[in-house]
């Protein structure tokens, strides 16, 4: 049993703490040229002169400045700079010998790392590049932050997520309301209808929106000449992608909050103002902070929205990307991987605070607010729902729209050509078969090891420390950036020196980093499903001299059986939509539908990436629909005693 | 400490010996040195407030909240160290802990399926079982479909399927309405006498406790208080918090005389005989329904006539259908109270009302003496 818990731990201590135990020290390692550590001999056919150091060259020539010095991992300097009188073609012979221990020089591509004298004639010489030797210290980020351009989008991220925070929960909270306290027509449809955002990557209404409103949109007038590429653009689909998390967070809150207090605001013949100043919102306060702080977090941290429709406007997130793909500076990487941690663990700590205080709230004992008909109020709350349901639906009808036209503006005539995606960019129909792999094996193996580390944390008497460490754990991935774990896990999984790189750019690691990036939802899943058990099952059977495991198949699984079915389709549809983590951990043999959306819009086929994100949306509807099929029929022939 | 031996004719052998237990959580001390024998085929409860240790005892003797010193020994058998699969017994919680997705019989066979029994043979005995029980219609139902009751008696049968040596029933009741509790009671304490299963039972019940066990452990702050049969624990209690824990309780401060006498105010009155040194703080305490109206003097109860008399005021009565209870004044007990239970006929002839004056006596054998400053 207790092996079984250093197992999970285990897990997660590979998966996620060293990974971003790298990363957090990769964002400190500095790498520059140190001159001092070479020296050369020159002989220009009257023997060979007396050693001279590279630093005192330089000194001499003040050919480079301490920025030139200052490089990344990858950077190479040229020696022949330092000898200014230096042609190919003479018959100059040159010595160079490294100092010390640290440096290294490049012959071509071979790596001479002794402390030898090494010969080469002129011709030769101007193939050896200085490589630069690594140290610790703060010199990466003392670059972000006298670099304007990179420390600007801490300003623009968090702007962009208090504005989509803002309009997202108002919304919500509007739409909350609308379902749980009026008695409007069509509420089974609004409700799923909301859901819909979850079921699709997060860059897909950015492709929606640029139809609707990019330079040849259907309907940028409304902008009034203002651009779509930029901030509108990215609060736009931003409230799309987190409505359905706001939405739910607060209609739980609403829903717990208990129909005596209204009767006893309409005794005191209070106004309908009023009760909802002194009723509804108070008791709701705890549900909308938390949604706020979801909803931040989920904009401040999403990739493949500003990607998309970002123009210019540069998020943290981007960055990260950027730095590491565009340019190839993993150290710069890391450390915008770091200001971007600080505001998600923020958010997410105090989402943790308020989620306490809220349970605390739910556990008193109340009675259930029943709506009463109210004609022009019902109406109000129609036309609302109805709007947002549109905004929803019309982003992904316009998506759909888009991918069966031929040549959007000039021929609108329709077609499938554009899911013939063996001639685009992003790797085929492949990528589609890849990503549903990913997501049943994703939702296969995270489904096991989340319950039964959940089983461990909830059901294990004793080891009291080494279970709050694995429940801290647990709950570290929600804090965590798909971005910045994806980074981690290059610098973790792609360092010669770890026994695990065998992984590196196999599905495994895509089902790993998948499985670790949406760890702390199923496992709360998971730990609510049994803590609704008796605690004293364990004794019991133990008791009748029957091995734990003998209680945990019979009796266990089955009666967490839903929430295991919960915690499948979970990991499915998000293994099915997510880019962040998995952009940087993708092979040519592991190419992702939802990776191949942001490839082809980047390399500008727009209308074949909406194709991609619909049969993404298709997908996961349909994984969902039998989803919802097996829970039914299992529940049926298990589940038995719950219908009584 | 009171005579420990059962009550039976019978001479019988102690089945479980507990000797010197003690179990810390943290700092908390839940358990204290404490030891006990229980006797085979014998009925013990253990009955305390709660926080008093009494479940912790219980779970450190089913091994599922091992001690952090003692010897547990089951059947002659050191159990100390062993995990509850190891021991040998059965349990019954308070929430019963069914198995949800499981019937009433597939929760009794879930410690029958991997004995190498046959399914003919599981059949049987959960059969018998649910005939034990009083319940053999009810094996195809979910726990969900039966009433608190019934769940009750299944939960007793799933733990007596694999026939252990010992029974543990951790406040069995305790979930279930006034009217049920009674009868199972009376169930449960004729189960275990034909199947001379040796039982012990956590309760905060009193009531439960005199009713159904064979003898009481009275715990409290993590000791044991005392140790007897239900008639020992109610008419000679150790200590006063036995004494006012069981049963209704009269207290007093008062000073000790010496030789069983002791002063109250301007009263001097004569109670059981006591080694309490002569002026020390003692509390004098008498059960209500031992305070005897003027005329009605027992003379079994060692009272002679004349002597732990006083004339009391009656500040207030209560009519609880069988008898009264009378609240009585008396300028010697200061700001305390007598309550005395009277009943209809005495109170009848005497013709009490409020206000009225009433010559009561408190005879000397049933009117004992404690230390001050300990139990409430």
């Amino acid at each position: 049993m207790i092996g079984f818990i250093l197992v999970i731990c285990l897990y997660l201590l590979i998966t996620l703490a060293l990974p971003l135990y790298a990363m957090l020290s990769k964002s400190f390692s500095t790498f520059s040229f140190d001159l001092a550590n070479f020296e050369f001999q020159v002989d220009t056919g009257s023997g060979w002169g007396d050693p001279v150091s590279a630093a005192a060259l330089n000194e001499r020539l003040q050919k480079f400045t301490a920025a030139d010095l200052a490089t990344s991992s990858d950077g190479r300097l040229s020696v022949v700079d330092l000898f200014p009188d230096f042609s190919f073609r003479s018959p100059t012979n040159y010595r160079i010998r490294r100092i010390g221990s640290q440096a290294s020089f490049l012959y071509g591509s071979e790596r001479i790392a002794d402390n030898e004298w090494h010969e080469y004639g002129s011709n030769e010489f101007r193939r050896i590049v200085l490589r630069p030797s690594s140290a610790i210290g703060i010199e990466n980020y003392r670059t972000y932050f006298s670099t304007p351009a990179l420390f600007r989008s801490i300003e623009n991220s968090l702007f962009i997520a208090t504005i989509s925070t803002l309009i997202t929960v108002s919304l919500a909270f509007g739409f909350a309301y609308a379902l749980n306290r009026s008695t409007m027509r069509f509420k089974g449809v609004f409700k799923l209808v909301a859901m819909i955002p979850i079921l699709v990557p997060s860059l897909l209404p950015g492709i929606a929106l640029v139809y609707l409103f990019g330079n040849q949109g259907m309907i940028r007038e409304l902008l009034f000449g203002e651009s779509i590429y930029g901030p509108i653009g990215i609060v736009l689909g931003s409230v799309f992608f987190t409505f359905p998390h706001a939405m739910i967070i607060i209609t739980t809150a609403l829903g717990i909050s208990d129909a005596r207090l209204y009767e006893a605001a309409v005794a005191l013949r209070a106004s309908r103002w009023k009760t909802f100043w002194t009723v509804t919102l108070p008791g709701a306060r705890y549900g909308l902070i938390s949604a706020a702080f979801v909803v931040f977090n989920l904009v401040i941290t999403d990739f493949g929205l500003p990607k998309v429709i970002g123009g210019g406007y540069n998020m943290l997130a981007v960055d990260i990307y950027k730095q590491v793909i565009g340019q190839q500076n993993f150290e710069m990487g890391a450390v915008v991987s770091v200001v971007l941690l600080i505001p998600a663990l923020f958010a997410f700590s105090i989402d943790r605070v308020v989620q306490k205080k809220q349970v605390a709230q739910l556990s008193a004992s109340s009675v259930p607010y029943e709506p009463k008909p109210h004609r022009r109020f019902d109406g109000i709350c129609l036309a609302y729902c109805t709007l947002v349901a549109i905004f929803i639906v019309g982003l992904i009808a316009v998506c759909q729209y888009a991918a069966l036209i031929k040549f959007w503006p000039y021929n609108l005539s329709l077609s499938l050509d554009n899911y013939n995606f063996e001639v685009m960019d992003g790797g085929g129909w492949d990528s589609y078969y890849n990503s549903i792999r990913l997501g049943l094996l994703t939702a296969l193996t995270g489904t096991v090891i989340v319950f039964i580390g959940a089983y461990m944390v909830e059901k294990i008497n004793g080891f009291a420390a080494s279970r709050s460490a694995f429940q801290f754990l647990a709950m570290m991935p929600m804090a965590i950036p798909g971005m910045v774990l994806g980074l981690a896990y290059i610098f973790f999984f792609n360092d010669p020196a770890n026994p695990l790189n065998t992984i590196y750019g196999s599905m495994a690691i895509l089902v790993i980093c998948t499985v670790t990036h949406f760890y702390t939802v199923s496992h709360l899943t998971a730990t609510t499903a049994l803590k609704q058990m008796d605690r004293e099952f364990e004794a019991v059977s133990a008791s009748l001299k029957q091995p734990f495991y003998r209680l945990f198949a019979k009796v266990t699984v089955p009666v967490c059986l839903p929430a295991i079915l919960d915690i499948s389709i979970y990991l499915f549809v998000n293994a099915m939509t997510t880019v962040s983590a998995v952009i940087f951990l993708y092979s040519p043999d592991t190419a992702l539908a939802s990776v191949a959306v942001l490839n082809m819009d980047d390399a500008g086929d727009i209308a074949p990436a909406a194709a991609m994100g619909m049969m993404i949306f298709y997908t996961n509807v349909t994984a969902r629909l039998l989803h919802s099929f097996v829970t039914r029929k299992l529940v049926r022939r298990t589940q038995a005693w719950r219908r009584l | 400490m009171t005579d420990n031996s059962p009550t039976s004719d019978l001479p019988r052998s102690v089945y479980l010996q507990v000797d010197r237990l003690s179990k810390l959580f943290g700092n908390f001390t839940a358990l204290n040195e404490v030891s006990l024998e229980v006797y085979e085929g014998e009925f013990v409860c253990f009955l305390g407030p709660s926080g008093c240790g009494k479940t912790t005892f219980l779970r450190a003797i089913a091994g599922l909240d091992i001690q952090t010193s003692g010897v547990v020994r089951q059947a002659g058998r050191d159990i100390s160290a062993l995990p509850p699969a190891q021991r040998d017994f059965g349990i019954v919680f308070q929430s019963y802990a069914l198995f949800p997705n499981l019937t009433a019989a597939r929760n009794i066979a879930f410690g029958l399926e991997n004995q190498k029994l046959g399914r003919p043979a599981i059949e049987a005995r959960v059969a018998e079982l649910l005939q034990l029980v009083g319940l053999p219609e009810q094996g195809s139902k979910y726990p969900a479909q039966l009433s608190g009751g019934q769940q009750q008696r299944i939960a007793l049968a799933r733990a007596l399927a694999t026939s252990p040596g010992l029974l543990l029933l951790d406040e069995p009741l305790s979930a279930l309405d006034a009217k049920v509790r009674a009868r199972l009671r009376q169930e449960m304490k004729s189960l275990q006498r034909r199947l001379g299963v040796t039982t012990i039972m956590v309760t905060h019940d009193q009531e439960e406790a005199l009713t159904m066990a064979d003898r009481i452990v009275v715990m409290n702050h993590g000791v044991i208080e005392q140790v007897g049969t239900p008639t020992e624990i109610y008419r000679e209690p150790d200590t006063l918090f036995v004494a006012d824990f069981i049963g209704a309780m009269n207290q007093v401060p008062a000073r000790s005389n010496g030789n069983g006498s002791l002063t109250i105010g301007s009263l001097t009155l004569q109670s059981r005989a006591s080694d309490i040194a002569a002026g020390s703080d003692i509390i004098a305490a008498i059960r209500p329904e031992d305070i005897v109206p003027h005329g009605e003097e027992d003379e079994g109860n060692g009272g002679e006539a004349g002597i732990n008399r006083l004339e009391a005021e009656v500040e207030d009565m209560e009519f609880l259908g069988s008898f009264w209870r009378v609240t009585l004044k008396h300028e010697a007990l200061g700001e305390s109270r007598l309550v005395a239970d009277l009943s209809v006929n005495a109170l009848r002839s005497a013709a009490i009302e409020v206000g009225s004056k009433i010559e009561v006596e408190l005879p000397p054998a049933r009117l004992w003496v404690f230390p001050s400053g300990r139990g409430s």
